[in-house]
């Protein structure tokens, strides 16, 4: 009997070195316990004292070969598992699986960069009327009939009365004439000009700021405008004043941001000069202040308007405005994040 | 505005480089937007004279020349000329090797853009030639410039010019010409004297005014009188009657204008034409107020009469074109006729001619936007109206008109008499201003201190008196500009710099709530769930053609024909604004097709225009809309649909669907959105019809949702409900329904058949194989849910006897079976 525990137990360690696959390892196993089965049934031909003991040498030959051939499972997996990997492995460096967003339009990015920046500082944002009455677009920002820019050269009629706004500053009229100081509004749309050359768009995109309350002074215009200024491009950036005229402020200024380009060292894009024009800006008009009900002699603010497409061109790099308005989807891919 | 250096120091002492003063003008508000240097093609070329001269052996015109350029470039050049007027003894302009001078040869110039000519050693038929003896042409100068310079031949260089001298200096073109850009408000700088002024105060220099000092006459002649009928088109005329002979004014005799007028007249690109003429223009140049002068035996009746033109009155300008005029249109009248269109041009008939003896000066301020329209509206214009539209200030009349009869004596033209007349000169009033320093201060923001405030005030000549906290300043009759503290206020700032200035941030003001209103938020998040779905965000313009209304095969009473139009349109195509989006979307696809972009989704959110009525009268209602469209093979209408939907799920709401009529769409492949009872859009495949016409091989579907009607539907707000306490049951079905019977029937009678059915997904649509003809198979998933109060679960058994009792209403009420 014990020679035939030791032959089984040679046969099977030396089959399961043989073994290669758990499926494999598993048949030996039924095999084994099959043969076992045929050994343990002999015993009962074993005289009754040697039992016990052959007993136990079969119960610890078959708890010590189940161990091996648990340990045997546990590396023939590890290897299977090893297998696996290695016949999965993909080539990472083919491209991920992407699903086709799409994208803003560049003067929306910009236009929803202004507002968040603007927004932070209290401002809302007030949306006006595209076509608008000669008296917002014009009379009540104090700007006379016999003011150039009233020419019907610059200006798209629509009639009499009527017209395609110019200027975003229109929407300053009726929310001064709605609300009392403290006034903080944003206004941002669509204006039109006559205007249609490589350099011009007959329409295009303007944000106007108007702060109005009591103490408000030029010194708070540069201030709002250096916040803007580093926010909107980097915090390098700087601002600067410069005399100007518009009719509905007083004093009127340009303000130049250091070239963003080249940190004001002088390039191409700032011609040489270090500093790029972006927005005209003022202290409100006095008259414009009482067109609106506005006490002059109590309240004063300041209002800044500028061009988003010229924004869009200096923060992108855009130097077409007319690419913006043919919607080719190649330019607006660019955009996509 | 262009302003010569070397005329500008006729009023001012200034001698920085013009780089340096450009920067001084830009930072107090006259941006100098280009320095000509007028030297800048005349490179290398000396006076020289010839000393010896013989002919060429092989030309029967050509001089050899000796040249003495002085030590420093040669005492002996050798330069063959072909000029006829050389002489030995003559000092003229040597261009030396690698020397650059004016291009002349016009079929050369059309070859160098930058018109310099480069002139080098050569050989000139044999002879050595190491220059070039220069014309006035070649230094790019005529008469007026410098006497002789339009001689045929060499210039002769007169008043014994140092050898070796550069001749930029000898003739004056070492100097430079200022291109101003004046703001509309500074129309008293539109001249070199304005410009002076500021120039004096920013270099702190003394200003030299020109001189005005003239003799009056007394004359036996009958006096000229002067009626302003329309004071409010002319707020000043100033007339005054000069005496003179007909060789005195008349005589066409330009040698009679001095050399110094010439000479500022040609820097402005103006040639002499006759001294009466040649001082009205150095006047309007100098102190930018326009004249005219008026052969004063023409006036009929020895009258002057400013009036409104009458309706059909004709008037013969000056350059002999003719013009029917109407009230709109101010004139100045003699006796019996028009002899001027006001501030425009003066009228044939009595202008300055060769046989003119005495002459009737104009100096009069007209209102700028009459001569503007009057100016457009005849298509006739003049340096004259040019100005007057910038503005031109009443108290400038009277001075230029002293200094333009101080010139008249000093040139020798006539006698300045005492007939004169002075219309409305009470406009020329000066004003007082008195402001609180404190005001100006706080609106600056910073303390500019006393002394700089009443040096700056001083220096732009408007007399401040500083007492306490009150400032008074008599502001110059110039600066109409000028009318409260604000307008010191930038005075003082622009005087001072800004780069005093202290950045603060809203030091005093309250605070104020920011942000988006809930329109603008929604508009936010529509734009998101497209761009999400694949598209990209188009901006278009606001107006198109109206062709595009035939294009999308509008019938004649449809509503979006109602449109908008321009009334001065840049093209036809850019003439009515839109009332729908489509057309627009339409061209953008067909835009990107034609430019090899085969497939790709866009939206626009913009407003169309509806108005009330035709022609517009009021405010027409402004509509935000969502333009959609897609193209390419690989998209069709449900690609479009999907996209409407990603909108439905970001709103919480459910949009339905009907066939749609629209004329531009698919009849097929089309619907109309709803969101209740409400119509809110249209989308679909464009029709083919119109595909075909545009020549389209790509599939295009668009349409639009009316985003106005929409948003205030859409009450964007999620309600939570309790989770079941038990699992959702899925059963898959496949039905067989007859080809008529639509997706949404089946669903909407799944949802009612039974109340556990809540969700149902279309999976599969099936035809041809074992379906009948004329019938097709649909498949659905089928979520059934336990609603939260339920004690138990869905059973298999119970999900089966719900599917049973689905099937039987199926049947019954759309024949639709399972496969």
């Amino acid at each position: 009997m014990r020679q035939k525990i030791d032959e089984l137990k040679a046969k099977v360690l030396a089959d399961m070195k043989k073994t290669q696959t758990v499926r494999e390892l598993y048949d030996l196993k039924t095999r084994f316990q099959t043969e076992l089965k045929g050994i343990s049934g002999g015993m009962k031909d074993l005289p009754k004292e040697e039992r016990p003991a052959f007993g136990k040498i079969l119960n610890e030959f078959k708890t010590g070969v189940e161990t091996l051939f648990e340990e045997r499972a546990a590396a023939l997996k590890e290897a299977e598992m090893q297998r696996k990997y290695e016949a999965e492995k993909v080539d990472i460096t083919l491209p991920g699986k992407v699903r086709a967003t799409g994208t803003l339009h560049p003067i929306t990015l910009v236009k929803n960069q202004l507002i968040d920046i603007f927004s932070g500082m209290g401002f809302k944002v007030f949306e006006g009327p595209e076509i608008e009455t000669d008296y917002y677009n014009f009379t009540a920002l104090n700007t006379p009939k016999d003011h150039p820019a009233r020419d019907m050269q610059d200006t798209f009629y629509l009639a009499e009365n009527l017209l395609l706004r110019t200027q975003t500053s229109a929407g300053q009229i009726r929310v001064m004439e709605k609300e009392k100081p403290p006034i903080k509004i944003l206004s941002p749309g669509r204006v039109f000009r006559s205007d249609d050359d490589a350099t011009h768009s007959p329409m295009f995109h303007q944000m106007e700021g108007l702060v109005v309350d009591e103490g408000i002074t030029l010194c708070d215009l540069q201030g709002m405008l250096s916040s803007f200024a580093k926010k909107m491009f980097t915090s390098a950036t700087k601002v600067r004043l410069r005399p100007s005229y518009f009719p509905f402020t007083e004093p009127s200024v340009e303000v130049d941001l250091s070239c963003s380009e080249c940190g004001g060292k002088g390039c191409r894009l700032c011609k040489g000069t270090g500093w790029i024009e972006v927005l005209g800006a003022g202290m409100v008009n006095r008259k414009v202040l009482e067109n609106c009900g506005v006490d002059p002699d109590k309240y004063t603010g300041f209002a800044f308007g500028m061009g988003i497409e010229r924004i869009a061109m200096l923060k992108y790099g855009v130097n077409n405005i007319k690419a913006l308005f043919e919607n080719d989807v190649r330019l607006l891919k660019q955009f996509a994040k | 505005m262009k302003v010569p250096y070397s005329w500008l120091k006729d009023y001012v002492d200034v001698n920085l480089p013009a780089s340096e003063l450009a920067e001084k003008l830009f930072s107090c508000g006259f941006e100098v937007e280009e320095i000509i240097y007028l030297g800048e093609k005349i490179n290398r070329v000396v006076v020289g004279e010839v000393t010896a001269l013989e002919k060429h052996p092989d030309s029967d015109h050509m001089h050899i020349c000796t040249v003495d350029c002085g030590e420093e470039y040669g005492r002996a050049i050798q330069i063959v000329t072909g000029a006829p007027n050389v002489y030995v003894g003559m000092r003229t302009p040597v261009a030396l090797d690698n020397s650059t001078v004016a291009e002349t040869n016009p079929a050369a110039l059309e070859k160098c853009p930058d018109g310099i000519k480069k002139i080098k050693k050569g050989k000139l038929r044999g002879v050595e030639s190491c220059g070039m003896l220069c014309s006035g042409e070649e230094l790019g100068i005529n008469d007026d410039f410098y006497e002789g310079a339009e001689v045929f031949g060499l210039l002769d260089l007169k008043g014994n010019p140092p050898l070796g001298e550069d001749i930029k200096k000898t003739v004056g073109l070492d100097d430079y010409i200022f291109d101003i850009s004046v703001t509309a408000n500074r129309p008293d700088c539109q001249c070199v004297f304005g410009i002076a002024r500021e120039v004096a105060a920013i270099t702190k220099s003394e200003l030299k005014t020109p001189d005005v000092s003239f003799k009056e006459y007394d004359s036996v002649a009958a006096p000229v009188t002067v009626q302003v009928l329309s004071p409010d088109l002319c707020p000043r005329y100033i007339g005054r009657y000069v005496e003179g002979t007909k060789e005195s004014i008349g005589g066409a005799n330009a040698d009679k204008t001095p050399a110094w007028m010439r000479k500022r007249l040609a820097l402005a690109g103006l040639r002499s034409i006759s001294p009466v003429v040649d001082i009205t223009n150095f006047v309007l140049l100098e102190l930018g107020q326009p004249m005219h002068a008026f052969d004063a035996d023409e006036l009929a009746g020895r009258k002057i009469i400013v009036r409104r033109a009458n309706e059909g009155e004709k008037i013969v300008t000056l350059d002999e074109k003719e013009f029917t005029l109407n009230g709109d249109n101010l004139v100045i009248c003699d006796g019996e006729k028009p002899v001027a269109l006001a501030g425009i041009m003066g009228g044939l008939n009595s202008g300055i001619n060769e046989n003119t003896k005495n002459v009737f000066f104009e100096a009069a301020k007209f209102a700028r936007d009459n001569i503007r329209k009057t100016s457009r509206k005849l298509g006739q214009s003049s340096d004259s109206s040019a100005r007057f539209e910038k503005g031109v200030d009443a108290y400038t009349a009277e001075f230029a008109m002293n200094r333009a009869l101080h010139l008249m004596e000093e040139l020798g033209c006539g006698k300045v008499t005492k007939i004169k007349s002075d219309e409305n000169a009470g406009n020329a009033q000066k004003k007082t201003i008195t402001a609180s320093l404190e005001k100006i201060n706080a609106l600056l923001g910073i303390s500019v201190p006393e002394e700089e405030t009443r040096d700056i005030l001083a220096r732009l000549n408007f007399q401040p008196k500083i007492e306490g906290d009150t400032l008074t300043v008599t502001v110059p009759g110039y600066r109409e500009d000028v009318e409260n503290y604000p307008d010191l206020a930038e005075e003082i700032i622009r005087s001072y710099g800004y780069s005093h200035l202290e950045p603060t941030f809203l030091k005093s003001a309250r605070v104020t709530g920011g942000g988006l209103s809930d329109t603008q938020k929604s508009e936010n998040a529509v734009k998101e769930t497209l761009c999400n779905q694949g598209f990209y965000e188009a901006y278009n313009y606001s107006f198109y053609s109206p062709k595009d209304f035939d294009l999308m095969r509008l019938p004649d009473d449809a509503e979006e024909r109602k449109a908008v139009r321009v009334l001065n349109p840049i093209t036809e195509d850019l003439s009515v604004m839109r009332t729908f989006l489509a057309p627009s979307m339409l061209h953008d696809a067909v835009r990107n097709i034609r430019r090899g972009n085969d497939s790709g989704k866009l939206f626009e959110y913009a407003r169309v225009y509806l108005p009330e009525t035709l022609p517009v009268t009021t405010q027409p209602e402004e509509a935000e809309k969502l333009g959609l469209c897609v193209w390419g093979n690989e998209y069709d209408f449900f690609d479009l649909k999907g996209a409407v939907e990603a909108i439905e799920r970001a709103f919480y709401v459910t949009f339905t669907y009907e066939r749609s009529h629209a004329p531009y769409l698919h009849p097929g492949i089309s619907a109309n959105v709803f969101y209740g009872k409400e119509q809110v859009g249209e989308i679909g495949e464009l029709d083919p019809a119109i595909a075909a016409s545009l020549g389209l091989d790509k599939r295009v579907c668009l349409g639009e949702l009316n985003m106005k009607k929409l948003l205030p539907l859409l009450n964007a707000g999620v309600r939570f409900t309790n989770l079941p306490p038990f699992p959702a049951v899925k059963r898959d079905l496949a039905l067989i329904a007859d080809e008529n019977v639509t997706c949404a029937q089946i669903q909407a009678e799944l949802y009612r058949s039974c109340k556990y059915v809540t969700d149902v997904q279309l999976f599969d649509v099936y035809r041809g194989g074992q379906i009948p003809e004329g019938k097709k198979s649909m498949a659905f998933t089928l979520t059934f849910t336990p609603d939260s109060s339920a004690d138990k679960a869905i059973t298999a058994e119970t999900a089966d006897n719900f599917v049973k009792k689905i099937l039987g209403a199926l049947k019954f009420k759309l024949g639709v079976t399972l496969r």
